[in-house]
């Protein structure tokens, strides 16, 4: 078996494989946990594989997974916690296209981490670690990087303007968002390495705080206040509205965590253009997914249902929107 | 045509038969799908309850939002989207905010009423 030769190579002969089990089941991805026995101890490991070893047309934002591993590289040259790549598989080699990194120990459910006690320490270094890491990300030297989409504000806007006049399912409060932000676009910042899907879900938390920065999929070059935002996003405080900053902590800390470890100087009243395009986003997202069950591609009731939560979108815009003086 | 049973005690009878028979017996994806589809009957449930009602006061605010009158909330809302791209309605136009707030409040009401951002904007 390809991945057995591989740890015999990598950790010696007589490493063996253990635990092989399948993660996640993505369209674009599959990822495994396993374990090699190796001489000097386990070693718990990731796959991110191609479906079936072989690259399949993904979605028109999502990076490869060789861009991936070397955004894990650089990153970590920078200073985020990432895990460590230990090899990239080529299209057409044994393992297929691939690449396989170190399994760090920890959580990434938001629910979880949010109420555990195990996490109770984390919670309170957590917020000035995401912005210590959003920081880093963010100085990542560019001309260093594998080719990545660009992507700013105006562009986002287009795009989902696009697909939500596509659907041709009228929203007032959609409208209003897409009119808005069109009508209050901030200048834009210099260009950076975006994460793209920073946020609880896609960190590994430890009981000591942030642990890794995980699924650099949707990596672009963009505006460093879309990453701050989309951690804000109500979706992703798992029911803990108060703490605007993933359901743990509180922006104007976010803000001076990111700015001690090098960022620019974001006032908080600049993340609510960020955050209003991170819940139109995420509204339309929802009607995408919706629109596999109307089309017929995805007959599954979960599909059918998630049309249903574009309206926990709408209240989030609502609430922002009557929040902005209060930001200012 | 009668209603013995209603659609309700139909949606009911159906709802815990997944709840209670079925689900049970599933593991995985489908014992997943299952508390999925149960969980969309209790939306089609409240949406028997609420929308009738809400949509009426919906359309009423949009006429008078709009000015104008027509046969459903719908075709009012379309009105209203178009005069939002245009620009003609901003979100300073006066009983806007109000009107979507209430609107949206009442769509969560029958979507997911557990959901925090409700709680934040009935506070």
């Amino acid at each position: 078996m390809p991945l057995a030769a591989w740890a015999a190579a990598h950790f010696g002969a007589g490493a063996r494989l253990e635990a092989l089990k399948r993660l996640s089941g993505g369209a674009s991805q599959e990822t495994w946990a396993f374990d090699v026995l190796a001489a000097d101890g386990p070693h718990p490991l990731i796959l991110r594989r191609a479906p079936g070893g072989v690259a399949a047309a993904r979605s028109s934002e999502a990076v490869s997974l060789a861009t991936e591993a070397a955004l894990l590289g650089a990153t970590s040259a920078s200073g985020v916690r990432v895990p460590a790549v230990l090899h990239v598989s080529p299209p057409g080699s044994a393992i297929g296209e691939a690449f396989i990194m170190r399994r760090v120990a920890g959580e990434t459910l938001g629910r979880k981490i949010l109420r555990d006690d195990e996490f109770a320490h984390a919670r309170t270094t957590l917020t000035r670690d995401c912005g210590e890491a959003l920081a880093r990300i963010h100085a990542v030297p560019v001309a260093g990087l594998p080719d990545l989409p660009r992507s700013l504000g105006e562009d986002q806007i287009a795009k989902y303007e696009a697909i939500y006049r596509g659907f041709d399912m009228p929203r007032p409060v959609l409208e209003l968002a897409f009119a808005w932000l069109k009508a209050n676009a901030p200048a834009p910042a210099p260009p950076v390495l975006v994460h793209g899907d920073f946020r609880l879900g896609n960190l590994i938390v430890d009981p000591g705080g942030l642990g890794a920065v995980l699924d650099w999929e949707l990596a672009h070059i963009g505006d460093p206040r879309e990453d701050i935002a989309w951690l804000c996003v109500n979706s992703w405080r798992f029911g803990h509205s108060e703490k605007r900053v993933g359901g743990f902590g509180d922006v104007p800390e976010l803000l001076d965590a990111y700015h001690a470890a090098g960022g620019a100087k974001i006032a908080p009243a600049d993340i609510d253009w960020w955050e209003i395009l991170g819940s139109l986003k995420w509204g339309v997202m929802c009607m995408i997914m919706y629109s596999a069950y109307k089309t017929g591609a995805d007959p599954s009731v979960e599909r059918a249902a998630i049309g249903r939560r574009v309206s926990e979108n709408e209240i989030d815009l609502i609430n922002l929107f009557e929040g902005l003086g209060r930001h200012a | 045509m009668h209603d013995a049973p209603s659609a309700k005690e139909l949606i009911e009878a159906v709802k815990a038969f997944i709840d209670k028979t079925a689900a049970p017996q599933l593991t995985g994806h489908a014992a997943f799908h299952a508390r999925v589809a149960s969980n969309a009957l209790a939306t089609v449930l409240r949406e028997l309850e609420i929308r009738p009602q809400a949509e009426a006061a919906e359309k009423a605010r949009l006429e008078t939002l709009l000015g104008k009158t027509a046969e459903t909330a719908g075709a009012l809302n379309r009105d209203l989207c178009e005069a939002i791209r245009s620009g003609e309605v901003n979100l300073s136009t006066s009983g806007l905010l109000a009107h979507l707030k209430s609107t949206t409040i009442a769509q969560l009401s029958v979507d997911q009423p557990g959901y925090s951002g409700l709680k934040t904007a009935t506070r």
